[in-house]
């Protein structure tokens, strides 16, 4: 039985220490070989790092949320054979035994001489495995007269205690667990109050949202508009558009409409197209419009930017919006494509609601939110007609931004999306 | 009129009052203690106490009585005894007397304030107490009515003369040639019991078919054979109709319609209790009732805020240590601590010949509950300490749940059974399965080695069986 250091790998781009965002094992857990052990995060991406050797996790080196060094021990293994030693070179040798010694440690509980290191696995198997008696609707719990004291002195309701003794006895760990942990979950009943806490720490992505967010509300005054589009027009025309096969591209979404019609709409009002540094009191118009486009990925949110709209067609808008949105998702969306953006589009899809109250991306100084798309009842001015209807919900840093000039914004993105054939046309 | 401030105040000094003094006065609440009559209530002066005491006399009496007679297997023999009725009256007394300091001078350690008189309620909060002295009203926070229970009197036989109370029963000047005993409940096997041993001519009239209507018919059985082997006759189905023409006996109708003449000095009326809530100014309250008791939820506390109750006022069963555990937990629950009933099981015991216990449900009980049972007896004449003391009858009882062996009951009928009570109710209470007994070595050569080997018997292994 040996003892190996695992190492946080150079995980590349050029980068010295990474952000612990999460544990996939403890102390005392058996790990196979690629078995994930942890996720560090980088500036621009998670990573996950793989054992490259089995063992039984004996040491675990940082907490979630600390900076841990490349090259710095991140997790200490127990090994089957080898020496205390640790040279690096000599585990990939050992590798090839290892692993089928592990799994015959795991099965060989009811063998003569149980290796202690599959202990740990055994114990945490145990609560799980005591069967207690189910207590039946109405009926005591059993727990002896000490026990059931502590529960009054604690105000705990001993119905809602599992026990794990004989006959499902409550014991003083259930006690002590119970009130440590919260309920654990009844069984035969139908509900049940739930009283635990779960800390969940806010690190990584998470953590870089929630600065993000709470630096644009703390700073910028925000104004919203909410103004609706009827989008029947142009949802004909979208459709007609990917009626026509087009294997290679993309099938048209609404948002490239949307982003050519911004192109139009900011041409004529550069002052939204802009990034505010308040502490120096200028205001950044800039000439090229960087869209960045709100995305929700398994870890969070984040919002890769299509460059130069003004310079691309609808088509080109589609396919760089997948690409970029495709990317984020994976996670493989480079630093580059994540930053940059002169102005936002947030949109939920069929989730979008009514209206929305947009959060600027801090230091540009507005979004325009989409909502989903419903038909609805239109009058004419003769009669009702069904139309496809659309919420904007857009928000304006209204330090630099008057009412006046976000109301004409919004009032001339709608004029565009309504009359879908002014956004490809000059002037 | 004086006038007393305090924080908590108990009316009635039985088991359940002066124990609930004592906690509350240990817990530093400022406690008054209102009793018309002796501390100890009815369990220390009229009941369990001066009772046991007879009993254990007749017992002896009894013993001497079968030397005499050369009826003992082991040989010994010896003359005709002879009993000083008045000495022996005199030495319960003494004992009773003994205990009545005893409480009183707990009480004083626990600094609480003992207002001798009869109280009663002028509102929620406060009682005037008929002292000797002169009214008294006291003033408190918290009220504990703990007035008990005396003797329920039968119309067509009113106590007095030879109809007497078993509070009577306990200071005749002379043992009763002859006794009828109006009601086969344990307080009336007891009593009857003991005077049948002390050489009445004893007779049991009971209105159901069987003696001890609250106990299975094998718990019951060995006292049937018992009272028959002590001369005693048992009449079922029976009813008491009245006392006869001359005064000198009871008519009673038979299970068969027949009418009888009982022949009897004494008549003793045990046909139940009754609680005491008269001329207490409850009326001034409107509590919730539950027939004729106080009506409590968990805490024992009744319908009125402040107002708690505890004891046999309160209802069944009517037993001295539901009672004091009442009363504990009122005082530690006036002194602002979480507490609410939640005991398992109230052992009860009949200080009959063998004695019986029960703890929890018996087998038909735990069947009417709907529980599966697995059942374990074990007889004390397979117990080597019952047969060297002389007293093989009986056995004792586990009832567990079929899937879980979770013990849920104990009953037990022998000689000395009384003692293995605790054991019983520690069981239960601490949430005991088969396999807890059945693993826990029981010294021997004792009675309580049935207790094991009737969960070994319940697991399928009893070893001595």
């Amino acid at each position: 039985m040996g003892e190996r250091s695992v190492k946080l790998p150079d995980i590349g781009e050029g980068i010295a220490e990474a952000e612990l965002v999460e544990w996939h094992v403890k102390e005392g857990d058996l790990v196979r070989e690629d078995d994930l052990l942890a996720t560090v995060m980088t500036d621009k991406a998670s990573v996950e790092i793989p054992s490259p050797l089995a063992g039984e996790v004996s040491w675990i080196g940082a907490k979630i949320g600390e900076a841990v060094a490349i090259g710095s021990t991140l997790v200490k293994l127990k090994v089957a054979g080898g020496d205390d030693a640790e040279p690096e070179d000599k585990a990939p040798t050992d590798n090839a035994a290892v692993p089928s010694a592990v799994t015959k440690a795991q099965t060989a509980d009811i063998g003569p001489t149980p290796p202690a290191r599959v202990r740990p696995a055994a114990i945490e198997a145990r609560p799980a495995t005591t069967s207690a008696a189910r207590r039946a609707p109405g009926e005591k719990p059993t727990a002896s007269p000490a026990i059931r004291l502590k529960a009054q002195e604690a105000g705990i309701d001993l119905r809602q205690v599992h026990g794990t003794g004989p006959a499902g006895r409550i014991t003083h760990e259930d006690i002590d667990a119970f009130l440590s942990r919260g309920p654990a979950p009844l069984h035969g009943r139908g509900m049940s109050p739930k009283t635990a806490v779960t800390d969940v720490k806010v690190v990584g992505l998470r953590r870089r949202i929630a600065e993000k967010m709470a630096l644009s509300k703390s700073r910028i005054p925000h104004i919203t508009i909410i103004e609706e589009v009827n989008v029947s027009p142009l949802e004909d025309f979208r459709a007609s558009l990917n009626r026509k096969p087009t294997p290679e591209l993309p099938k048209l979404t609404l948002l490239p409409f949307l982003m050519r019609a911004m192109v139009k709409a900011l041409a004529e009002q550069p002052a939204l197209n802009a990034l505010y540094d308040d502490e120096a009191g200028i205001v950044h118009q800039h000439a090229g419009i960087h869209i960045g486009i709100a995305t929700q990925t398994p870890s969070g949110l984040v919002v890769p930017v299509v460059k130069h709209v003004e310079a691309r067609d609808l088509r080109d808008c589609s396919v760089e919006l997948n690409r970029l949105a495709q990317r984020a998702r994976d996670g493989t969306a480079t630093r580059e494509e994540l930053t940059g953006s002169t102005i936002t589009i947030t949109s939920l899809g069929a989730l979008g609601g009514l209206a929305t109250t947009p959060v600027i991306n801090h230091p540009e100084v507005a979004i325009v939110g989409v909502n989903k798309i419903a038909v609805r009842p239109l009058w004419d001015g003769a009669q009702f007609v069904p139309c496809k209807m659309m919420n904007l919900s857009s928000s304006f840093d209204h330090r630099v931004v008057d009412g006046w000039d976000a109301a004409v914004f919004v009032q001339r993105l709608k004029e565009l999306l309504e009359n879908p054939a002014t956004i490809f046309v000059d002037p | 009129m004086t006038e007393i401030t305090c924080q908590l105040v108990v009316i009635g000094g039985g088991p359940g009052g002066y124990v609930c003094a004592i906690r509350a006065g240990q817990l530093g609440l400022d406690t008054v203690l209102v009793e018309r009559g002796k501390l100890g209530g009815s369990c220390l002066n009229v009941g369990c106490i001066p009772s046991k005491a007879m009993i254990y006399v007749a017992e002896e009496f009894e013993k001497l009585t079968e030397a005499a007679h050369g009826k003992t297997p082991f040989g010994l023999t010896a003359a005709a005894p002879a009993l000083d009725f008045k000495q022996a009256i005199a030495w319960k007394d003494g004992i009773v007397h003994r205990l009545n300091n005893g409480v009183a001078a707990l009480l004083r350690k626990a600094k609480v304030k003992i207002v001798q008189g009869h109280g009663r309620f002028l509102d929620g909060k406060t009682i005037v107490v008929e002292t000797e002295t002169g009214p008294k009203t006291i003033k408190a926070e918290t009220v504990v009515i703990a007035t008990g229970s005396a003797p329920i009197e039968l119309p067509s036989l009113p106590f007095g003369g030879r109809v007497i109370s078993s509070t009577d029963a306990l200071s005749l000047a002379e043992v009763p040639k002859s006794l009828v005993v109006v009601g086969g409940g344990y307080i009336g096997l007891e009593l009857g019991t003991a005077f049948a041993k002390l050489g009445s001519k004893v007779s049991v009239v009971e209105a159901q078919d069987n003696i001890l209507p609250l106990y299975d018919a094998e718990l019951t059985a060995p006292i049937t054979r018992r009272l028959s082997g002590l001369g005693v006759e048992v009449l079922t189905g029976a009813r008491a109709l009245g006392l006869t023409a001359q005064g000198d006996g009871l008519r009673v109708e038979t299970a068969d319609g027949q009418e009888r003449s009982l022949t009897a000095d004494k008549i003793l009326v045990t046909v139940g209790r009754a609680p005491v809530t008269a001329a207490l100014g409850l009326e001034q309250l409107v509590l919730d009732m539950e027939g004729r008791f106080i009506r409590i939820g968990q805490h024992c506390e009744t319908s009125m805020r402040g107002i708690y109750a505890i004891g046999d006022v309160t209802g069944e069963p009517m037993l001295a240590h539901r009672a004091m555990a009442q009363g504990e937990m009122v005082a530690e629950i006036a002194a602002g601590m979480p507490r609410a009933w939640d005991k398992r099981c109230i052992p009860a015991i009949c200080f009959t010949d063998p004695e019986i216990v029960s703890a929890g449900l018996s087998p038909d009980e735990a069947r009417e509950a709907g529980i599966n049972t697995k059942v374990g007896q074990f007889p004390f004449a397979a117990n080597g300490r019952a047969m060297t003391r002389h007293g093989e009858t009986g056995f004792v009882r586990v009832v567990a749940r079929a899937d879980n062996q979770q013990v849920i009951g104990i009953q037990a009928i022998g000689q000395g059974v009384s003692e293995l009570s605790a054991a019983f109710g520690l069981a239960i209470e601490m949430g005991a399965v088969l396999q807890d007994i059945a693993g826990t070595i029981h010294a021997h050569p004792t009675l309580g080695e049935a207790v094991q080997e009737a969960a070994l018997k319940a697991l399928g292994h009893a070893i001595h069986v």
